[in-house]
């Protein structure tokens, strides 16, 4: 390929054709200032804050995130003209913005806050000219208050291209250009699937995470309840991020002694609630395999939103959707039946919180009538990895420095299997590794699926199970689920042999640790040192790889469960999916 | 929400039927709604959008970028207030206002609760002239005074009567 040389600041640099500006300045470690893009959606042009000056053409002003190098271009990035310019555009966008940082929902997380700062802003030039307008809490997940939108059109980009959910668009033109749903119907009202991909990508606080602090702060208050917690896979290796640390730093004994200092009695790991998943859900699968594959492929339904959109979306599936509920759900029924007679305590006391990287999740304890299985709602309250920071905060806890702490056992001991499962590949992977073994009764003696890991859109592989071979898929975000399943639909439909026999869905990119519930910026960078911890957690459990083999998942079947897909684990342990409208009106 | 009327389909399937195999056929076949109902309809976007495999999303995007199009279906009686510069300084808001009093519609709404009447504000009519002026449907009404609103829209109550 003949490559691109150009000059950036007098630098040389050399580039493939097509690279814009923008990414070859980072290649010279130039960083010029951006809002609208964002390194996983496609450049837009709509804030002109990343304008550069073309020395060689004229000084013509030009947008780096759209134009592309060419050779012999003479590009300056930064001088006192374009800082200049670039406020004025700043200033611009600040006259139609709110002025109420210190009550916003992004306060101290927002790139407008962190531009304006940059650009020592301290005065109004121009008239502000800001409306006030409803914020649309409807979905009691995430919360949208169009005032402090900028209109760069993330959060369209993320839900339609990405996501492919269709829930945002633009309505209207120019000034009065709003990203709703079609319509101006409330958020609850359309396909939105709750995955907040749109509010990790906004770069303000026009979207942030519904707050459901005030419940946890409650419970923990009254003397009359027993508070227990749970921690999701992914939440371990993405909290750091909000106390200044590097993407992909394990702090999972950490969490727990924070969980113990916030007033917590009982602290488990949704981990041993996704060996739980893996021993129902993989004895699902050899049950299907061997005695009705007509119902295969055999779908995950771990994650929420994607239960969401396959029930508006491709409910025509559902036979094909494994029952087995998420291990969100799984810790929380089972620490209101099985935990308390552990402890002595009467179930009726127990308030049962779930930390999760996921804003989706808040939404699922309501789902359907199962995840009320222990008589009251299993889980009470759900709260993101940000409200989990925001309240080791609030509590003075001095969360890097804490000693490491163990979880409770009981419900908290967990084998590598259940840790991967906050990875895009990880569910399949640990599903793979007890299915074996019930269907050959043999052990692995290499437990790695590596052809399930990694950031690619959409993973096939194929694996010998007693002399058979199997098909798998992994996908995740959306936009890529929907291609392996419309290739699904149409073999069914063609009367052809399934293409897969297992598929593992999760809606957001990279999995539950690129979950709308998760602190900090979002890249492919960060998801791969978010996913390679966990790797790295389930190496570390050195014999304890596989979830069949966990010593306390021994113990819950032999003295509570029975067996995998026995009468009781139905009753507790798995759901149903119903067919619902794209749109309620 | 309002119920597809059989021959009503029979019309948009031939609308559809007309455009469907053509590239770029969305908003041909949005004029032919628009053309027929004089808006598009809520259920019929939601027709439009399983017939094509498009997301309503889309369709909304269009019929909101056009001027051309509404989604709200047209009021008996349009009254537009012209807002130029001519007539917002001879009192364009304060006949706003009237009208809406008058009318019983909200500061913000546009419609009367039987969607009779509309009021809107639209830039000049190019009756600077006559300011301040309103149009109803058709008919231009200028040199206003506050006080002529009450009769103006008596006489179109009374010819609806008649």
């Amino acid at each position: 390929m003949t490559m691109i040389r150009a000059k950036i600041n007098n630098l040389p640099v050399e580039v493939e054709p097509g690279t814009s500006i923008l990414k070859a300045a980072k290649l010279l470690n130039i960083n010029i200032p951006v809002l609208c893009k964002h390194p996983d959606l496609k450049a837009s042009a709509a804030c002109g804050i990343c304008v550069v000056r073309i020395a060689n053409y004229n000084n013509k002003m030009l947008r780096a995130c759209t134009t592309a190098v060419e050779e012999d271009m003479e590009i300056i990035t930064h001088d006192p003209e374009l800082t200049k310019l670039r406020r004025t555009i700043l200033e611009l966008i600040l006259s139609f913005h709110p002025n109420d940082c210190l009550n916003c929902g992004r306060n101290g997380s927002c790139e407008l806050q962190d531009l304006a700062a940059s650009f020592s802003i301290r005065e109004t030039r121009f008239d502000p000219n800001v409306e006030k307008k409803e914020r649309d809490g409807s979905t009691e997940a995430i919360v949208m208050d169009a005032a402090k939108c900028i209109k760069c059109g993330r959060c369209i980009e993320v839900c339609q291209e990405i996501q492919d959910v269709w829930a945002l668009t633009f309505l209207d033109r120019s000034y009065q250009v709003r990203m709703r749903p079609a319509g101006d119907l409330s958020l609850a009202e359309s396909p939105c699937i709750k995955c907040g991909q749109c509010k990790i990508h906004c770069p303000t606080g026009a979207i942030y995470e519904y707050d459901d602090t005030k419940e946890v702060y409650k419970a923990l208050l009254d003397e009359e309840k027993y508070c227990v917690v749970q921690i999701a896979p992914a939440v371990r290796v993405s909290i750091g991020e909000a106390f200044g640390l590097e993407p992909g730093k394990n702090l999972t004994k950490k969490v727990y002694a924070a969980l113990r200092r916030l007033g917590f009695k009982g602290v488990f790991d949704t981990n041993f609630g996704a060996d739980v998943t893996v021993m129902e859900e993989a004895s699902e699968f050899a049950e299907i395999l061997t005695n009705h594959p007509e119902r295969l492929p055999l779908i995950t339904t771990c994650c929420p939103s994607w239960v969401d959109f396959m029930e508006k979306r491709y409910h025509d599936l559902i036979p094909n959707f494994s029952s087995c509920k998420s291990p969100m759900q799984i810790t929380g029924v089972l620490s209101k039946t099985y935990y308390p007679d552990t402890i002595s305590v009467k179930p009726s006391k127990i308030f049962s919180v779930a930390v999760m990287p996921c804003t989706s999740k808040k939404t699922e304890v309501k789902r359907t009538e199962e995840m009320f299985a222990s008589g009251k709602q299993d889980v009470d309250v759900v709260i993101t990895t940000e409200e989990l920071a925001r309240m080791i905060r609030q509590a003075g806890i001095d969360f890097i420095n804490l000693p490491d702490e163990e979880p409770d056992y009981v419900l908290g001991a967990y084998s590598g299997a259940g840790t991967i499962f906050g990875a895009t590949g990880g569910v399949m992977e640990a599903a793979l590794r007890s299915a074996y073994h019930f269907i050959t009764k043999e052990h692995l003696t290499k437990v790695e699926f590596n052809d399930v890991r990694g950031i690619k859109g959409i993973k096939t592989a194929e694996t010998t199970i007693n002399g058979k071979t199997i098909r798998v898929a992994v996908a995740h975000g959306l936009g890529n689920v929907s291609r392996v399943l419309d290739e699904v639909r149409s073999a069914k439909e063609k009367g052809e042999e399934t293409p897969y026999h297992f598929i593992e869905v999760m809606a957001c990119p990279g999995g539950c640790i690129g979950g709308g519930g998760q602190p900090g910026k979002i890249s492919n960078q960060i998801r791969m040192a978010r996913i390679d911890a966990l790797y790295e957690d389930d190496k570390e459990q050195r014999s304890l790889r596989t979830s069949y083999n966990n010593p306390y998942i021994k113990i819950l079947y032999d003295k509570f469960l029975g067996k995998p897909l026995s009468k009781k684990s139905k009753e507790l342990l798995h759901t149903k999916y119903i067919a619902r409208p794209q749109y309620v009106k | 929400m309002e119920t597809l009327h059989e021959e009503i389909t029979d019309e948009i399937r031939a609308i559809l039927d007309k455009w469907k195999p053509k590239e770029g056929n969305l908003i041909m076949i949005l004029h032919g709604v628009q053309q027929r109902y004089g808006y598009v309809p809520w259920n019929i976007s939601k027709f439009l959008a399983s017939e094509l495999s498009v997301p309503l999303a889309r369709i909304f995007e269009v019929v909101t970028f056009y001027n051309f199009f509404n989604l709200e279906a047209p009021a008996d009686y349009k009254i537009s207030v012209c807002t130029g510069t001519a007539c917002h300084l001879k009192g364009a808001p304060v006949l706003i206002q009237g009208l809406k009093k008058q009318l019983k519609i909200s500061p913000k709404a546009q419609y009367t609760e039987d969607r009779k009447f509309k009021v809107e504000e639209v830039r000049c009519v190019g009756c600077c002239g006559l300011a301040p002026a309103m149009v109803i449907n058709e008919e231009v009404y200028g040199r206003l005074k506050p006080e002529d609103i009450e009769p103006t829209l008596e006489t179109i109550k009374i010819e609806e009567t008649s």
